[in-house]
């Protein structure tokens, strides 16, 4: 089917979130949406999908004007979306989820549950998924789960379907496997909108490349271009996507962490005793997929996990058992991985964010009072140092853009007296700019002699920051590697091939 | 989101050990979990609303009280008989009813032109002030809690401790008039903050909720205190057999600020200090800093290494003693005669309401006392005047809160814009990149 949309325009209050965006999605193609994050994008098949309505212009399947009302009509015409965040009932099963909003019954309204089944296996069967109609969806991995969401826009007869970043949840197997599938389903004829971020993804499977920035189209791009090209055209300037960084000048251990291990709430080992160490003026980088051990490690080293076994000093300084509170007087600057949950509150306002973890003391409290006029001078000066996008430090944390509220995480950290910096997927869910400058300034700390524990999930950032590299699987250490080993190594130490010939695999 | 779900479904392949034995321990080390997030979105969306909002469910309210008030008027019924023959009278009766209903609550709350003379006719508005002190003091409270993210329910049980804890010192020392009332006073807030603490010490130590804690706390201290009302040598007075207590002396009495006229005392200027102190400290204070952090974000507060746990106590101290100060107010400024079980006259749950009308803000809190207090002292007279039942008063009352509770329902009265959370936060990203490109 070929969609078209021709100069949709989205305007909230005096901004244009869209400007005249036209966009033809041929039948049978992959057709990727670039932009940073607060381009535009997710609007834009938001007017598509019929949840917000356009205030001009007009979308055309098979070259006839549709006008949708709500997602329900836009179903009915054929687009089907998978969002990045999964419409999923985690306590159905799969059957049960896929026939969710439209199922078929027998008389008297009673569920045709073998008719979803039988659905479900020929949709799997038909593109391999590999997916059982009778498993309940919260145990299963992200990656299947994805596909939950796409065998359920395949039944409803989708034939455009909308990827929304769909691979910020995934690690690089389960990307490479999407790949795969987006690639099948062109191959059946449907037509594919894929929209990201990411550079590498966009060259591997599109056929063509629109770039989007401020709401307006800036041009379309071959998947053939280089990063350099894309990124430019992303961030509307030429963009460094390798960091410059100069040889590490290595000083003594001062992170050590010996034989850690930690357990859970619900009993079960996550870290299983490891061992490594981090030097003055190192960067050492945590690689693993998702959800083996190195939340729980870096949460071991703030004091935020209760039952740790084992031993973390810094600079000869015991940890384990210490408050979090402690543990941050000690000089321990923390990048949480997660900066919405743990690391900013929304509701406060960027200065009060600026303080968030040195409420106590001085310079911003005096006689249990704060003081305002220090907050609002450091804020000020944090604001155009760390190039804070905002009206002002007292716009509230939750209304800026990811980059910018990761930036006032890292102004907070940074602007302590370090010994140890823990950066926890310091870049997740950031575009290209952001990126680049959260990266500049970690290498910043490191060249400053500060010693740098990175923990990421994304290999190109491993790459591109670590010194060396330790590798995670299953709450255990696979091996610790220099910063320049291949990817292909990396990529089986992170399944849980130990390397070979590497005599410092703890 | 999806993180944390990714990583347990991780974890649960490696070796899985019977959980049952270390549950108990796991609940011993980590208590508080992060409030269950629809409940504590519930209140947020409350609390966020604007001021606009307030007034307007206000508005809404009397709207609705007044069809109320004129549906139940005899007058109004009769003539609805003959309506088609001669609608002028109903529309009449409707506003004689409506008109006559709301003059009255105005004249009994605020300023009676009917009364000779200016210190007469503002006598109303000195009754509405003094209901109000008690109000705005539990408000105080309960709003603190809110703050920092706690549901505080046990106004009730807190105030019956203050005001017995007052209430005691007041009739059973002899001590020099000033010192009477000061220590009678620090006694009456202490045993609020006790008792709120309680909650609050099982709470961080336990993970008990809040909510089942302060509920069952107050039939504990309502029977307890009854208990002492009724026990020789306790609290009861001296040789009666009544359930309450002897007069407070005069020594320890909260003076009325306007001599014998009016019934204002001089609780109306603590609860005006106690106002200034709240709003310093949520707003200047370190303390009140975190408490606002483990209210909206306390994952985020833990990380930035703050004892949560801490901060529940401390939070449901000063939540329990503002309302004890309540019960302070309530013995020795409206009740002096001694007092029984019933003292705290439901203020500990009408403080929700006042909190919830006031969003939490300290003078917001103050303003929605006020008005609450002219309800209460207006219904009087609309009863007496105008023979319409105090209940109605009630209902404009549970009104106003039903309506801040649904946001959406009074937006689509007024027709205000729908704030889309999604485009929300679309617009002040873009805005955010749109500044930039304007500077």
């Amino acid at each position: 089917m070929k969609l078209e949309l021709r100069g949709i325009t989205k305007r909230f209050g005096t901004l244009v979130a869209n400007d005249h965006i036209d966009l033809v999605v041929e039948p049978g193609e992959i057709h990727c949406l670039l932009g940073e994050n607060g381009a535009g994008k997710s609007t834009l098949m938001n007017v598509l999908y019929g949840i917000y309505k356009a205030d001009e212009g007009e979308i055309l399947l098979d070259d006839k004007v549709q006008n949708f009302a709500g997602p329900g009509d836009a179903m009915a015409a054929g687009i089907g979306m998978v969002h990045q965040h999964f419409m999923l009932i985690p306590v159905f099963t799969v059957a049960e989820n896929v026939m969710l909003g439209h199922e078929p019954t027998h008389f008297g309204g009673s569920l045709d549950l073998a008719k979803a089944r039988a659905k479900v296996r020929e949709i799997s069967d038909r593109f391999g998924f590999d997916v059982d109609p009778d498993a309940v969806v919260e145990d299963l991995p992200v990656g299947v789960q994805q596909r939950v969401e796409i065998i359920k826009a395949l039944s409803r007869d989708a034939h455009v379907l909308v990827f929304d970043e769909p691979t910020a949840v995934l690690t690089p197997q389960e990307t490479d496997e999407l790949m795969l599938i987006m690639k099948q389903l062109k191959e059946t004829g449907t037509s594919i909108v894929f929209i990201t971020h990411k550079l590498r993804e966009v060259r591997e499977v599109a056929d063509r490349i629109t770039v989007v920035r401020l709401g307006k189209v800036v041009g379309e791009a071959k998947p053939t271009a280089s990063n350099e090209e894309l990124a430019s055209m992303m961030v509307g300037r030429a963009v460094e996507l390798t960091i410059e960084k100069g040889k590490a000048k290595l000083g003594d251990p001062a992170l050590v962490v010996e034989k850690l291990s930690v357990i859970d709430p619900i009993g079960q080992l996550v870290v299983n005793n490891i061992s490594f160490d981090v030097k003055a003026g190192e960067i050492v980088a945590i690689a693993g997929v998702q959800g083996n051990g190195q939340t729980e490690l870096v949460e071991a080293i703030m004091g935020l996990q209760p039952r740790v076994r084992g031993g973390i000093s810094l600079d000869g300084r015991q940890l384990v058992g210490r408050t979090v509170r402690e543990i941050l007087d000690a000089g321990v600057g923390f990048v949480p991985e997660d900066r919405n949950v743990d690391g900013l509150v929304s509701e406060f306002s960027i200065a009060e964010n600026l303080m968030l973890d040195r409420a106590n003391g001085a310079p911003f409290a005096k006689f249990g009072s704060i003081q305002l006029q220090t907050l609002s001078d450091f804020s000020t000066e944090k604001l155009s140092e760390f190039d804070i996008r905002a009206q002002g430090i007292g716009t509230l944390a939750g209304n800026l853009s990811g980059g910018n509220q990761q930036k006032v995480v890292l102004a907070r950290e940074l602007s302590r007296e370090l010994h140890l910096l823990v950066a926890a997927q310091p870049t997740r869910g950031l575009d290209v700019g952001s990126v680049e400058f959260v990266h500049t300034r970690i290498v910043e700390a490191r060249d400053a002699g500060v010693p740098v524990l990175v923990v990421s999930t994304e290999l190109d950032e491993v790459v591109a920051l670590a010194d060396r590299i330790a590798v995670m699987y299953r709450g255990g250490i696979v091996g610790i590697v220099p910063g320049d080993t291949p990817r292909d190594v990396l990529g089986l130490m992170m399944a849980g091939e130990a390397p070979r010939g590497s005599g410092k695999a703890a | 989101m999806t993180t944390r779900k990714d990583s347990k479904v991780s974890k649960a392949e490696p070796e899985k050990k019977p959980a049952a034995s270390s549950a108990a321990e796991t609940q011993a080390a980590e208590p508080v979990e992060p409030q269950s997030g629809r409940w504590s979105n519930a209140v947020r969306e409350i609390l966020s609303g604007s001021a606009v909002m307030s007034v307007m469910a206000i508005v809404l309210s009397i709207i609705i009280g007044g069809i109320l008030i004129a549906a139940t008027d005899t007058q109004v019924q009769q003539t609805a008989g003959y309506f088609f023959s001669r609608p002028g009278d109903m529309l009449k009766a409707i506003w004689d009813s409506v008109s006559g209903a709301y003059s009255s609550l105005f004249q009994g709350s605020i300023y009676n032109f009917r009364r000779p003379g200016f210190v007469n006719g503002i006598k109303p508005l000195a009754e509405t002030l003094t209901f109000a002190t008690p109000l705005i003091a539990a408000g105080l409270g309960v709003a603190l809690g809110f703050r920092a993210g706690l549901f505080n329910i046990g106004g009730r049980g807190q105030m019956l401790f203050g005001a017995a804890a007052a209430g005691w010192v007041a009739f059973s020392f002899d001590l020099p008039y000033g010192l009477h009332l000061l220590i009678a006073l620090v006694a009456g807030v202490a045993a609020g903050g006790l008792w709120g603490g309680l909650a609050g010490f099982l709470k961080a130590r336990t993970g008990a909720h809040e909510v089942i804690t302060t509920i069952m706390l107050n039939y504990v201290a309502f029977y307890f205190v009854y208990w002492m009302l009724s026990t020789p040598g306790m609290l009861q007075a001296p040789g009666s057999n009544n359930p309450k207590t002897p007069a407070m002396k005069d020594t320890a009495i909260l003076p009325n600020f306007f001599g014998p006229n009016f019934q204002l005392h001089f609780g109306f200027f603590i609860v005006i200090g106690a106002t200034f102190f709240v709003w310093w400290l949520l707003n200047r204070s370190t303390l009140g800093f975190q408490f606002r952090a483990v209210g909206f974000n306390p994952n985020a507060a833990k990380t930035a290494g703050m004892n949560v746990n801490r901060m529940y106590f401390y939070v449901m101290i000063f939540s329990g003693a503002l309302v004890g100060l309540a019960g302070v107010f309530q013995v020795l400024g409206t009740v002096t005669t001694g007092f029984s079980s019933g003292i705290d006259a439901g203020i500990g749950f009408d403080a929700i309401t006042v909190a919830l009308l006031g969003r939490s803000k300290p003078w917001g809190v103050f303003a929605a006392g006020l008005l609450f207090g002219a309800f209460k002292a207006g219904g009087f007279s609309m009863q007496a005047s105008q023979g319409i039942p105090i209940d109605i008063v009630l209902v404009v009352q549970s009104m106003i809160v039903l309506f801040i509770a649904a946001p959406p329902l009074v937006r689509a009265v007024f027709r205000l814009p729908k704030p889309n959370p999604l485009a929300a936060a679309n617009i002040a990203k873009l805005q955010g990149k749109k500044a930039v490109v304007t500077k």
